[in-house]
């Protein structure tokens, strides 16, 4: 790597439903926060990249900061446009361009599966008129197959639904807070074989912000710095089994998430055995359990038994969405993965209280997946 | 009142025996469903028509057991809705995605074989059945 990255500063606008408050506004606080958490300044800022799909234009949240003429790139790629905003921001450090640099996500969705033109995604319009534009039918698909493939039970995927909402009770910026059991989660409406309704993580509103600095001048803004050792954005493959796809060849080949976490571990010379916090995309509770192994985590199949043990819970050998996820949090898309940025940082600070992963953790992963096939991974030392 | 397909040249119609119409590649071979312009491995802008086969083996599956949002799905909506079965079927040189004639789990299972059939979708404001195509158990 040319120069160290770190994090001085995250901020967060809870995630839920907030009704009269705009997602630029949801924006401006999340960055309010990530600045008094570095000890900066907005004026201190000279590069940010804002990511949101909802909001044309980000950028707009200047008229709420200060309108200090600074470089500001608005970003969107699907689930990954956090990764996105936070390796560009990241990169303009390394350019040279901005010592300090921020990135921002905020969204206001409404209620309900996200729904759009398939020829936007280059498919076909009868996909969509027959009904199989439809994001959650992927997922149902995909860890229907993977549980046949590896042997993963129903009872796995509530166990690990359960679990997200058990750590949202603990993370008081979380959307659902209220626990809920393996019993309840299965007995919810089915949506998506074998996803019933409590599987699922649902799109809602939020925003949250980081703060990046060259490593040099870390000491000016924290005693404690997070190191950004890597961050990637990889797309899918010829072959990828994934989301609106009217075809798949028969040559198959891993998802863009596998080829995401290779590619970060090289850059930051970091296994996933020296990872003590990780933060995966879990649209579902299938998609966490599938991300485990495309991550490296462990091998297709062993999630059975690693669940069972409480390995995920937030005391377990690979504590995993320990501020309860997607499915705590849901997803205003442009946040999520500062989101999950966010925790990592607070919880290799060891301020994250109730839901703290007792040791001292040192190394955090982050992990986002979405439409048409994009993946972003991160990962952050102390 | 006509029996007409949901679009056209996405498989053949009328016909006792239809077929799924893709594309396939002059130059490297890859074959897609939809038929389209130009090929997603070697990007060649050469592509021929290519009838699927009628038969093949479930791959991958699921249930969509609420109405998927609309637009852009224009199918029965509401209390009309009935739950379908969706996944994708191995017709030897494509995966295809389709509805599935069967929408109860327990009757399906990966590699069991499959064969094509010419569904009713909808009823257009003309008052034609709308007809699409779909995958069931053999
Ligand atoms: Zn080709």
């Amino acid at each position: 790597m040319s120069m160290d990255i770190a994090v001085v500063g995250v901020g967060l606008h809870p995630f839920g439903r907030f009704p009269g408050v705009s997602a630029i506004e949801m924006g401006a606080i999340a960055i309010r926060r990530a600045l008094a958490d570095a000890g900066a300044e907005w004026r201190d800022v000279q590069a940010a990249f804002a990511g949101s799909y909802e909001v044309d234009n980000p950028d707009a949240v200047v008229a709420l900061m200060g309108l200090t003429g600074i470089p500001f790139t608005n970003v969107y790629n699907g689930c990954a446009t956090a990764a996105s905003s936070l390796t560009m921001a990241a990169n303009s450090i390394r350019l040279g361009d901005a010592d300090l640099a921020i990135a921002i996500g905020m969204d206001k969705h409404l209620p309900g599966a996200f729904s759009a033109d398939p020829r936007l995604y280059a498919c076909p319009s009868w996909y969509g008129e027959v009904g199989q534009f439809v994001t959650t039918k992927f997922f149902g698909m995909k860890i229907n197959k993977y549980m046949h493939d590896h042997g993963i039970s129903h009872s796995t995927l509530a166990k690990v639904a359960s679990k997200g909402y058990r750590n949202g009770v603990l993370n008081p910026n979380a959307f659902r807070r209220k626990p809920l059991s393996e019993e309840e989660i299965l007995a919810s409406p089915m949506l998506n074989y074998p996803l019933t309704q409590y599987m699922f993580c649902s799109p809602d509103e939020g925003a949250a912000a980081v703060v990046l600095c060259r490593a040099d001048q870390a000491h000016r803004y924290t005693d404690t710095p997070v190191y950004l050792r890597a961050t990637t954005v990889r797309t899918r493959r010829l072959g990828a089994f994934e989301v609106h796809s009217p075809w798949l060849p028969i040559e198959e080949t891993v998802g863009p998430t596998v080829d995401a976490s290779r590619a970060a571990y090289e850059m930051a010379g970091i296994g996933p055995n020296d990872v003590d916090v990780i933060q995966l995309q879990d649209t579902d509770a299938g998609a966490e359990i599938i991300h485990l192994a495309e991550n490296g985590f462990c091998a297709d199949g062993e999630q059975e038994q690693l669940v069972a043990d409480g390995a995920l819970e937030i005391g377990g050998s690979l504590p995993t969405n320990t501020d309860g996820g997607l499915i705590a949090n849901g997803e205003p898309i442009g946040a999520s993965g500062l989101r999950q940025v966010h925790e990592v940082v607070l919880q290799l600070r060891g301020q994250c209280g109730d839901r703290q992963v007792p040791g001292n953790p040192k190394v955090g992963y982050t992990q986002l997946y979405g439409a048409p096939g994009t993946a972003g991974v991160s990962i952050l030392s102390v | 009142m006509a029996r007409v397909p949901v679009a056209e040249g996405i498989f053949t119609w009328p016909s006792d025996d239809p077929q799924l119409v893709g594309s396939r590649c002059t130059d490297c071979g890859i074959v897609t469903f939809p038929s389209q312009q130009s090929c997603p491995r070697c990007a060649s802008m050469s592509m021929a028509e290519h009838l699927l086969a009628r038969r093949g083996r479930l791959w991958a599956f699921t249930t969509q057991s609420f109405p998927p949002p609309s637009p852009p799905y224009s199918g029965p909506s509401g209390k009309e809705f009935v739950p379908f079965g969706v996944g994708y079927v191995e017709l030897g040189d494509v995966k295809v995605e389709t509805h599935l004639t069967v929408a109860d789990p327990d009757a399906l299972q990966h590699g069991m074989e499959m064969e094509l059939v010419v569904v009713p979708f909808r009823t257009d404001d003309d008052g034609n059945e709308v007809v699409t195509f779909a995958f069931r158990p053999c």
